[in-house]
């Protein structure tokens, strides 16, 4: 078997440019593994063999003819199964939407195709991305490549345990309160969330719409960030897209971080439910950054403490309304024997929607109805303001701001499943930056006391994508290759 | 905020979702914890803070008004659950006169 998974999507583009590799050869060298391994892993909804196929053919024929290719053309790429795609079933992880094909693409999958990125897959996810560890997916969980007795996070989860596993160097996920960051921590990739409004919403299925938004996932920081580039840009389409020009994100990758003011948040690194390990390499990291020239500081910002409980009543106060669209009229599942329309509204979204999901239905139709709108969201809404101003404080006084991704490693299957309340938990340190419509990336910092990955969360301002990409790849040069998941070598 | 099972029940038809029983238990006393949670926000003083709907300012986004192609009918009714006479079909709303 051809051992070209092993390698980087931006090495894999050289090699195909340069005709040392074909797209077509790269694509099925990444087919190969998700055949021998996504029984175990189960990375994937749906896989796209003729799909990659087909924009790998394309790509071969460009380099046939000479043309000039995007530098990531050819390297294949796993897509959250929330991304619509014509003609290709997109299930969001829930029974509602099994067996819906949408009629039209979204605009990332568009811009992927135009730059010759095989779509290798449809990646698993909770259902409409709503969880932290891909067990509410209608399709079963998806499994940490680092130990299969434990999850991948989540809710982008399968789109990352395929990047972390070898079945593709590249993937994309939605991250509306942590869902790449968190997924990314666990199993020790790089995740980016980009700023709200980077990247066009248009044919992505909706969760929460003020806070959702598309970010790349790799194994290394110019990987992420030559992804980011594909997709990231006005659409005319997406009304709340930024209307600024992409900047060349790998370009300043190289800079280095000399005299940057990075600033530890203290009230996180000295934590109660931050698990040793995690802080450790937390620590190692930041110690790692003031070594490469950074001047480092501590900054405390009590009021992230309510970013969570103002979360949890924003982000189901606009699922509610988001998804009171699936009424079993226009699209997906539609309940046989409905006596009337009341009857075939309710007993579809009782039959298609998962439990999570309904949790968080009631939720938001619970914090948006009279006389609790004002204690609810009517405050969540002014306490987004608050966490908004605490971020701009501290970018008074520092350049970008760093601590963990997620308070603790990958948790086994099933341990938080009973408990709502932990499992959201564990998006603690994710959210505020969410809130704030703001960018965040997540690097690997090496291994807990038990062998698990952790991630070095750094944060930064609206749109300062190439500061964050320019710190991680920094850091990654001082800490060296990222060990592989033992995966990688039993095959 | 404690919330009960009667407004449990409540909330579920406003949403359109039916429960058994054993699940409005479980639903309660789940969304009570979480609702519990989310009560730390009346902990901070917000008067004269304003809401915020959406973190990067933007207001009044134009775009010139041009006519483009659209999805075909029969490609957009395709996703339906029941298509007749190009509409989507539904149960009867409105009893017989």
């Amino acid at each position: 078997m051809s051992e070209l998974w092993r390698l980087g999507a931006a090495e894999l583009a050289r090699m195909i440019a340069a005709k040392e590799a074909s797209a077509r050869e790269v694509t099925e060298a990444h087919l190969d593994r998700i055949a021998v391994l996504d029984d175990r892993v189960h990375a994937f909804i749906t896989v796209t063999p003729e799909l990659a196929r087909a924009t790998a053919g394309e790509v071969d024929a460009r380099v046939a003819r000479g043309e000039r290719l995007h530098p990531l053309a050819g390297a294949p790429v796993a897509i959250k199964d929330i991304l619509c795609t014509d003609g290709i079933r997109t299930t969001a992880a829930s029974r509602i939407l099994a067996d819906y094909v949408p009629p039209y693409d979204c605009t990332v999958v568009e811009r992927l195709r135009v730059a010759g990125l095989p779509i290798v897959g449809k990646a698993n996810l909770d259902e409409f991305a709503m969880g932290s560890s891909t067990e509410n997916s209608a399709f079963g969980p998806s499994l940490n490549p680092w130990d299969l007795t434990r999850v991948a996070g989540g809710s982008s989860g399968g789109s990352v345990a395929a990047v972390a596993a070898g079945m593709a160097p590249l993937g994309i996920g939605t991250d509306t309160g942590g869902s790449i960051r968190q997924p990314a921590s666990l199993c020790g990739v790089v995740g980016v969330k980009p700023t709200y409004g980077r990247v066009s919403r248009y044919g992505i299925i909706a969760f929460a719409s003020s806070l959702d938004q598309v970010g790349p996932i790799a194994r290394s920081t110019e990987d992420a960030a030559l992804l980011l580039g594909v997709f990231a840009g006005h659409d005319p389409m997406d009304a709340t897209s930024i209307d600024d020009p992409v900047p060349d994100y790998r370009a300043a990758l190289g800079e280095g971080i000399e005299g940057l003011r990075v600033g530890v948040i203290a009230d996180w690194m000295g934590g109660d439910g931050l698990q040793p390990g995690v802080k450790a390499r937390v620590r190692e990291a930041i110690d790692a950054l003031a070594a490469a020239g950074a001047r480092v500081g501590e900054v405390s910002l009590p009021v992230f403490e309510y970013a969570l409980s103002a979360y949890y009543l924003i982000a189901p106060a606009e699922c509610s309304s988001n998804l009171a669209r699936y009424d079993g009229v226009r699209q997906g599942h539609r309940a046989a024997n409905a006596t009337d329309v009341v009857d075939l509204n309710t007993r579809t979204r009782t039959e298609g929607f998962g439990d999570e999901v309904k949790r968080r239905i009631m939720l938001g139709t619970y914090a948006l109805s009279v006389g609790y709108y004002d204690a609810y969201y009517g405050k969540a809404q002014q306490v987004r303001t608050l966490v908004i101003r605490e971020f701009e404080r501290a970018y008074a006084d520092f350049d970008v701001l760093v601590g963990p991704t997620s308070p603790t490693t990958a948790f086994a299957v099933g341990e938080k499943t009973g408990d709502p309340l932990a499992m959201y938990l564990s998006d603690v340190y994710t959210i505020p930056t969410n809130l704030a419509g703001a960018a965040g990336i997540s690097v690997p910092c090496g291994l807990s006391d038990d062998g698990l990955p952790v991630g070095l969360q750094v944060l930064g301002p609206p749109l300062s994508e190439p500061l964050l990409f320019r710190v991680a790849a920094a850091y990654e040069r001082a800490r060296g290759p990222a060990p592989d998941p033992p995966l990688w070598s039993a095959p | 905020m404690a919330i009960d099972k009667d407004q449990v029940r409540h909330v579920a038809k406003l949403a359109r979702l039916a429960f058994t029983d054993d699940e409005l238990d479980r639903f309660t006393s789940q969304l009570s914890r979480i609702l519990e949670h989310a009560d730390q926000v009346s902990a901070l003083a917000t008067e004269d803070v304003p809401p915020t709907a959406h973190a990067i300012p933007m207001t009044n986004v134009f775009r010139p008004d041009e006519v483009k192609p659209s999805l075909p009918q029969g490609k957009a009714l395709g996703i339906g659950p029941e298509v007749e006479d190009g509409r989507f079909r539904v149960p009867r709303i409105l009893e017989e006169a």
